[in-house]
């Protein structure tokens, strides 16, 4: 599908001179099982997060970790559905976090391009604010925020500002600006001698040649906003506009107590809430590269 | 173009506008740079930067100087200035003292297990392994999922009849975890650190990429051992790695909030696991003492920036 990808070197299979002087199988056994040992303990919660969203009446027991078919049902998903709304509440964060996606495409493309490749005046300013930006934690400016824009503008319970803070996410940006500083210069030469727009040469040059590095950014962007709970929190108080993650953390915090299985309820909303993400890593998960992920994630 | 003696007199005046054009734009590339359209290009950026990241930073340094709550919309209320005076309430606060103690255990338990759990998978990784997709995917999955997601299910394994006091039977500690004012805090510094393996495991696996084969060659030429050459050639080669689990484990204890606000209920047993970011939220919000809630949020952004520049520091001295 995508044929440059700019992603750093995996290691494929040359261990080179190192087997040499131990042959493979012995070598790999540790690996094999130490990664194995891994993947359980980070596995099983997920596995144990489906099967107790299935449970008829809570099994705690060890017995409880293996599905047991007179114990399964689906009821647990109509209760939480019945008290938060699943339906709306995922709208909710679709919506949420696709005005995020559509912000960061399209002014964080544009302002890692103008970092990476024009010179103009305030561009070290800019630059020098991006790191500034990726330096401070959100979390930290929640105060004011929620002055400015609760407050002050009166977008509490609306999506607008739902999305502000987040419109365009900074580490994006620095993507963009890095794998568009990998392309050869000569390139643009080429384009602006030709007499092409800088608009142009971005969209019909730079774009197609940086399209993994869009994907990866994307992936990102859409971590952040779909999984963020404190903003959002703060932001809507009214619940036909709150975003799953909200919704399930209020009712983790306040009926479930009510509920007949409240884990049960509980952990279907989990069930419902992680699968968008994980579907993502599993279906792009070379995309998810370690330098790029940075503070692309919270909640 | 000037250069040649303009043999034809009424050409003079376009070369003249010729001329001048060009000084313009030579003025207009000092001034502006050669693509001024970068301008543009950077402007709604900029303005975001400006609207909802420097100016609320304004706003947090002016409430934390001024008495500062909130009121109904329209209502105008004296808001004095009080010098530092919200400062020394923060720092003369029980609870925040409290909340940064929660931090250190935070750190003392979140970095020695991020740093020796991640290396130890990456170097298992950084070979020709089966199912290398499938383990880098599993490792991720935590880290991409919702923490309100994920503490639903901890809620069900650490509850005080959950799996894990079933499998401990006597071994379980009473009260059980997250209600046990010695195991709440480290409950969630152990939770938040299998949350995020799965990114420190990625950044150690590049970084061990980055380590010359030869080293290990060599090591192993000289019949150093495992344990001599981890010491020797894998930790001295993920050197940077390291420093920055030890940034970012700043930063995420003191932005914990929706583990304390849930798992533990709001920070509790008696603000045993409280951080300073729900403190924000509780003082700010809650109680309706924002300009207490900036002081603390101004200090720490400073700690951060502070602890970011020192290590910058310490990296530039080591290379």
């Amino acid at each position: 599908m995508i044929k440059a990808d700019p992603a750093p070197p995996e290691v494929t299979g040359s261990d080179s001179v190192t087997e040499a002087v131990e042959p493979r199988a012995s070598r790999s056994w540790w690996r094999l099982i130490a990664l194995l040992f891994g993947a359980l303990v980070f596995l099983f919660p997920f596995y144990y997060m489906i099967i107790g969203s299935l449970q008829k009446t809570q099994n705690t027991s060890l017995s409880g970790v293996l599905p047991n078919p007179a114990n399964i049902t689906l009821q647990n998903y109509a209760e939480i559905n019945a008290a938060i709304g699943i339906g709306k509440a995922i709208i909710n964060s679709g919506i949420f976090t696709g005005g995020v996606l559509l912000a960061t495409l399209v002014f964080g493309i544009l302002a890692g391009y103008a970092l990476a490749r024009l010179s103009f005046r305030g561009r070290g300013l800019l630059f020098a604010l991006m790191l500034l930006v990726l330096t401070v934690p959100f979390q930290l400016l929640i105060i004011p925020l929620y002055v400015l824009i609760a407050r002050n503008y009166g977008l509490a319970n609306s999506y607008l500002g739902m999305i502000a803070p987040f419109a365009i996410n900074s580490t994006a940006v620095l993507i963009f600006r890095q794998y568009f500083m990998q392309l050869p210069e000569e390139l643009f030469d080429a384009a602006r001698i030709d007499g092409a727009s800088e608009l142009k040469v971005l969209i019909h040059i730079a774009l197609p040649l940086v399209r993994p590095a869009v994907l990866t950014a994307m992936l990102l962007t859409f971590i952040g906003p779909w999984n963020e709970f404190l903003w959002p929190f703060l932001i809507t108080k009214q619940q036909s506009l709150q975003p799953l993650a909200v919704a399930l953390a209020n009712y983790i915090d306040n009926v479930a107590a009510t509920a007949s299985n409240p884990y049960g309820a509980i952990l279907a909303g989990s069930c419902v809430l992680a699968v968008p993400a994980v579907a993502l890593i599993i279906a792009f998960q070379r995309y998810f590269v370690s330098t790029n992920i940075g503070s692309g994630v919270k909640g | 173009m000037t250069s040649v003696a303009a043999p034809r007199a009424h050409k003079s005046g376009a070369h003249r506008s010729a001329a001048q054009e060009s000084t313009a734009r030579r003025f207009g590339r000092a001034v502006f740079g050669r693509q001024p359209i970068g301008m543009i290009f950077g402007a709604p950026y900029l303005l975001f930067i400006a609207v909802l990241f420097a100016y609320p930073l304004g706003l947090a340094v002016y409430m934390s100087l001024h008495r500062y709550y909130f009121t109904a919309p329209g209502v105008n209320v004296p808001r004095p200035f009080v010098g530092l005076s919200n400062y020394e309430a923060v720092f003369a606060d029980p609870a925040v003292r409290q909340a940064f103690l929660n931090v250190l255990i935070f750190l003392v338990i979140n970095v020695p297990l991020t740093v020796a759990v991640s290396l130890l998978l990456a170097t298992a990784l950084n070979a020709a392994i089966p199912f290398r997709a499938f383990f880098r995917t599993s490792f991720l999955a935590p880290y991409v999922t919702a923490s309100v997601a994920m503490i639903g299910v901890f809620l069900f394994i650490l509850s005080p009849t959950g799996i894990l006091n079933t499998v401990l039977g006597p071994l379980a500690p009473v009260p059980s975890w997250l209600v046990n004012q010695n195991w709440a805090m480290p409950s969630i510094a152990i939770y938040v650190t299998w949350k995020g393996l799965g990114f420190y495991i990625l950044l150690y696996l590049a970084a061990l990429q980055g380590v010359p084969k030869e080293l290990y060659e060599a090591a192993a030429m000289d019949g150093a051992s495992w344990w001599h050459r981890l010491r020797s050639v894998t930790v001295p080669g993920v050197r940077q790695v390291t420093t920055l689990v030890t940034l970012l484990a700043v930063i995420t204890g003191a932005n914990l909030f929706t583990e304390p606000y849930l798992l533990t209920d709001g920070g509790g047993p008696n603000g045993k696991s409280a951080s300073p970011v729900l403190q924000i939220y509780q003082t700010g919000i809650e109680q309706n003492h924002p300009d207490f809630a900036s002081a603390l949020g101004i200090i720490l952004v400073i700690g951060v920036l502070l602890i970011a520049g020192l290590q910058q520091l310490v990296q530039r001295r080591r290379a």
